[in-house]
């Protein structure tokens, strides 16, 4: 496997040159390339969206994608949400202030789903919250205090 | 005290960390010349290895060692028994480990049988395709009944049978009783329990320092102590040389307390070998195969009662499937049958269980613990008994609740702590009236249920009541430390997956010390922090190393608050604790910091009296006599669409008595997500092997996890019953949550499906299962 392929990536603002696989996943790429940890793997194919990262503002998982797929393209990651855990984005005070959180792993994947959700839809029905959120899955807090976090959220960022 | 944090809804300490992504995980750690394991895993149930060769993936560019079971020399032996048997007269039990690679044989699909290292993932795993085993399939043992017939196959031919454990506990004389009774039901039951499936997979990582001689691990364990102490054993090292931490771990629901994985083993003592830190991270795949899981019980119950529904007796005889190996011992069907008897009162039980091993992966306990199981055969046999009385469902609970009046209540069995199960404390009615409130049970049977029907619709309601053992020991310690900052640590033995511990935890310090919560750092999971402790597991972290942080933060109190009486030379009970300070009541001005105190005890210079110990410091530990019995009610409503038989929860209830809350927000989050595990197990989530002993639904596309879109809004409500047996009258909440679901949903069910008068046995449900239910007859 020596299909080597020089990429640009953006991610959280920062333009990174790394030479890669074609197979490396993007989700590697971020996590064990560039080590930004706070993008987690649950599953590796598709389903729990632990991984979720924006990619040029939308919501794709990083295990379907190949690092290769994100040449000169933007990635965000959770990293890039706070400058750091003194000034949380509102979403992300809106889940600690609900206890949206319990083991913290699929966290991550939800908040990068749930920002471009509300910057679209600043005023969501419940209904609405649990079908942007029905591609994460999160096995600690049977989702009620994410939906009451993510209506916390809308209220805080609609201010 | 100028705040109380014990009972009030704070925050959690640990969730800025975590919320930015900060925080680390096991699969997070990256040390310089990381080599990465993959494993090749059995393809086969049951099959004889004829031989292995390994020598093209040795070839392979990368790769740094493949090793088999006849490479590991000495190491090679099989895991410790984690929980031996309960002390119950005549009990039978074949103790049969894990081994860290299958030698001459493969019991079950996902068992390793080689180990490649190599200089990335992507290579060992590019080398596991190199590799050629030879199998001899053999006839495999799947279907527990059968497993019991002579001349089954045998997954350790050493036994002689299947049998792993042979069990019977007696209280009373049932059969005396039966014949005393006016109505006796008598039916078989089916309960299976499935996977963990924490959104966080198994991950070691090791460390070897050859200089300093010293073993560092990774390992995303609910009980790092426990594992530094077997692995520093199995090595030959002192425990004093080896340093476990379980970071951030990604859910843990009891899987994850199992010990010894095979590749827990094998990861530090490769990491030795080759002079190189090594990382081995379970992907999904895996983790549907190679860690543990629950799986299903057969359960013949019978009932006997009298016509006004007082219950006389109770015998159950069931069979456990514990999958290839046994290392946990009996914890959950021992579970299972102490469970059984719920909050009643009961006068006379038999019971009699055989565990029995298959080629499939092995049990131990997943969040319930096998309490699902018990709990569902008792409350199915309450609903039948009452269908054929004619007495309404919630009245024959009520009538045989063990009354507030009669605990110490003792059940004259053995539980999974080897103490008498006797309950601590409990008081039932209140939580079954709260929880009928809540539900609007009266007005739902007598006026929503029959206009709804009329409409055609078929919704129905579910009550069911439960209690379960938290909370044992042997016992957690802990650390409390000030530093001359005026902060506080704490250290503990137990691990953490989410609980809060870091806040719940703080809380409790807090209030002892008189300081701000967020001043009190709590560290678990590492051993160079604390010694001693046996891990995070039977709803117990809140109830045994929360009292051992209590008694500790106590000590420190009282450490601080005499020292400060002779520094300020007023009499220790003029003295108070307050935002960081100790201060003469009534004249706040006179007062010294923690932060000075901490310093002038541990003075540089000059005399101390004897027998003074050095610092703000004290560690203490904590041992209940028997484990603390938490309670409920749980009930929701169904409506349930016969032509696609898709069941939709409309609302759900739990009304919970864990004794004193110290966090609510803490609870209603365990209780939330329990409920949501419960429903899971209740309608979506099963385990499917084939008759080859093949894993059908071996990904998140097969397994279904219920999303936001499954799981409803959850009511939870709680009612206090504190325990008498820790300071603090806590008891464990981790599981109650996802023990009584299953049955709730299913009474729900049947009661909504009441015009096809069906009577269902089992669970897990589905849309495909109850679609057979409903067109058998």
């Amino acid at each position: 496997m020596t299909d080597l392929h020089t990429i640009r990536v953006t991610v959280n603002g920062t333009t990174y040159e790394r030479t890669v696989e074609a197979r490396m996943l993007l989700s590697d790429f971020i996590r064990h390339e560039l080590g930004l940890t706070g993008t987690h793997v649950g599953c590796e194919h598709g389903v729990c969206g632990a991984c979720t990262v924006l990619f040029d503002g939308q919501p794709v998982r990083s295990c379907l994608m190949f690092a290769v797929q994100a040449d000169g393209h933007e990635i965000m990651t959770v990293e890039g949400l706070a400058p750091d855990p003194d000034h949380l984005h509102p979403l992300q005070e809106a889940f600690w202030e609900a206890h949206g959180l319990q083991c913290g792993f699929c966290t991550p994947g939800f908040l990068m789903t749930l920002k471009p959700f509300l910057e679209e839809n600043p005023n969501p029905t419940e209904e609405e919250i649990r079908l942007a959120i029905s591609g994460n899955l999160c096995r600690c807090t049977g989702y009620q205090h994410i939906i009451e976090a993510v209506k916390l959220a809308a209220e805080k960022m609609r201010k | 005290m100028a705040v109380r944090y014990f009972g009030a809804k704070i925050k959690r300490n640990e969730d800025p960390t975590l919320l930015t992504g900060r925080a680390l995980f096991t699969d997070d750690v990256d040390l310089p010349g990381m080599l990465h394991v993959a494993f090749l895993r059995s393809d086969y149930a049951h099959a004889r290895i004829r031989s292995i060769d390994v020598s093209q993936a040795l070839k392979r560019p990368g790769v740094v060692a493949v090793y088999t079971a006849e490479d590991l020399g000495d190491y090679w032996r099989p895991g410790p028994l984690l929980v031996p048997p309960p002390p119950v007269e005549g009990i039978v039990f074949n103790q049969r480990t894990q081994v860290p690679l299958a030698k001459d044989k493969v019991r079950f699909v996902g068992e390793p049988v080689v180990m490649v290292v190599a200089e990335s993932r992507y290579i060992a795993e590019d080398a596991l395709e190199d590799i050629f085993v030879d199998y001899e399939p053999l006839e495999p043992v799947v279907d527990i009944e059968k497993a019991l017939e002579p001349g089954a196959p045998l997954v350790h031919e050493d036994v002689g049978s299947n049998v792993a454990a042979h069990v019977v506990q007696r209280k009373g004389d049932y059969e005396a009783a039966k014949a005393e009774a006016d109505v006796v039901i008598s039916r078989r039951f089916f309960y299976d329990h499935g996977l963990a499936a924490a959104m966080e997979n198994r991950g070691y990582v090791a460390h070897w320092d050859p200089k300093a001689q010293f073993l560092t691990i990774w390992d995303t364990t609910q009980a790092p102590v426990v594992i530094r102490n077997g692995i520093a054993a199995m090595l030959g090292l002192s425990e004093s040389q080896v340093r476990v931490i379980a970071p951030f771990i990604g859910g843990g629901f009891g899987p994850k307390i199992m010990m010894f994985y095979q590749e827990e083993v094998l990861i530090p003592w490769v990491a030795m070998q080759l002079n190189r830190p090594v990382k081995w991270i379970e992907d999904r795949r895996e983790n549907f195969v190679a860690t543990t899981q629950e799986r299903y019980q057969i359960h013949k119950a019978e009932i006997a009662l009298t016509k006004d529904g007082r219950i006389l007796g109770v015998k159950d005889v069931f069979l456990h499937d514990t999958g290839a190996y046994d290392p946990y011992g009996l914890t959950v069907p021992i579970n299972s049958q102490c469970t059984l008897l719920g909050p009643y009162d009961i006068p006379n039980y038999y019971s009699e269980f055989t565990a029995v091993f298959t080629n499939k992966t092995i049990v131990t306990p997943y969040r319930g613990a096998g309490r699902q199981h018990g709990v569902f055969v008792m409350e199915r046999l309450l609903d039948i008994a009452a269908k054929e009385l004619g007495i309404d469902r919630t009245e024959i609970r009520r009538k045989n609740f063990i009354p507030p009046d009669k605990f110490p209540y003792n059940n004259e069995i053995i539980y999974q702590d080897f103490a008498p199960l006797v309950y601590d404390s409990g008081n039932y009615e209140p939580a079954l009236d709260k929880a009928l409130e809540l539900i609007g049970y009266e007005k739902f049977i007598k006026e929503e249920q029959p206009k709804l029907r009329a409409q055609g619709k078929h919704v129905g309601i579910g009550v069911v009541c439960y209690v379960e053992g938290t909370g044992i020991g042997p016992y957690e310690g802990a650390r409390v430390r000030v530093e001359a900052s005026g902060k506080v640590s704490v250290a503990t033995g137990v691990g953490t997956q989410g609980q809060g511990h870091f806040t719940s935890f703080a809380q409790i310090v807090a209030d002892q010390l008189g300081v701000d919560v967020r001043d009190v750092h709590i560290v678990t999971g590492d051993t160079a922090q604390f010694h001693w402790g046996t891990g995070t597991f039977a709803s117990r972290g809140a109830v045994v190393a929360g009292s051992a942080i209590y008694e500790a933060a106590k000590k420190v109190r009282e450490k601080a608050l005499k020292l400060a009486s002779e520094i300020l030379e007023v009499a220790e009970e003029d003295l108070e604790l307050v935002d960081g300070y100790v201060r003469v009541k009534g004249a706040p001005e006179a007062k010294i910091s923690l932060g000075e105190l901490a310093v002038r005890s541990n003075p540089l210079r000059g005399a101390v009296k004897p027998g003074t110990e050095p610092g703000l410091e004290a560690t203490m530990y904590f041992g209940p006599e028997r484990g603390a019995t938490a309670s409920g009610t749980h009930a929701c409503i169904v409506e349930v669409d016969p032509e696609t038989c898709m069941a939709k929860i409309l609302k759900y209830v739990v009304v919970h008595d864990c004794g004193k809350v110290i966090n609510p927000l803490i609870v209603e989050g365990q209780i939330h997500g329990g409920v949501a595990q419960g429903i899971g197990n209740a309608f979506y989530e099963q385990i499917v092997y084939n008759e080859d002993g093949q894993l059908l639904t071996a990904s998140f596309m097969d397994y279904l996890i219920p999303t936001a879109m499954e799981v409803p809004p959850i009511v939870t409500d709680h009612v206090e019953t504190p325990s008498p047996l820790n300071p603090l009258g806590t008891k464990g909440a981790g599981e109650a949550g996802a023990i009584p679901t299953a049955a709730a949903f299913v009474q729900a069910v049947e009661d909504a499906l009441s015009d096809y008068n069906i009577e269902i046995l089992e669970a897990p449900l589905s849309p495909n299962r109850l679609y057979e239910l409903l067109h058998k007859k």
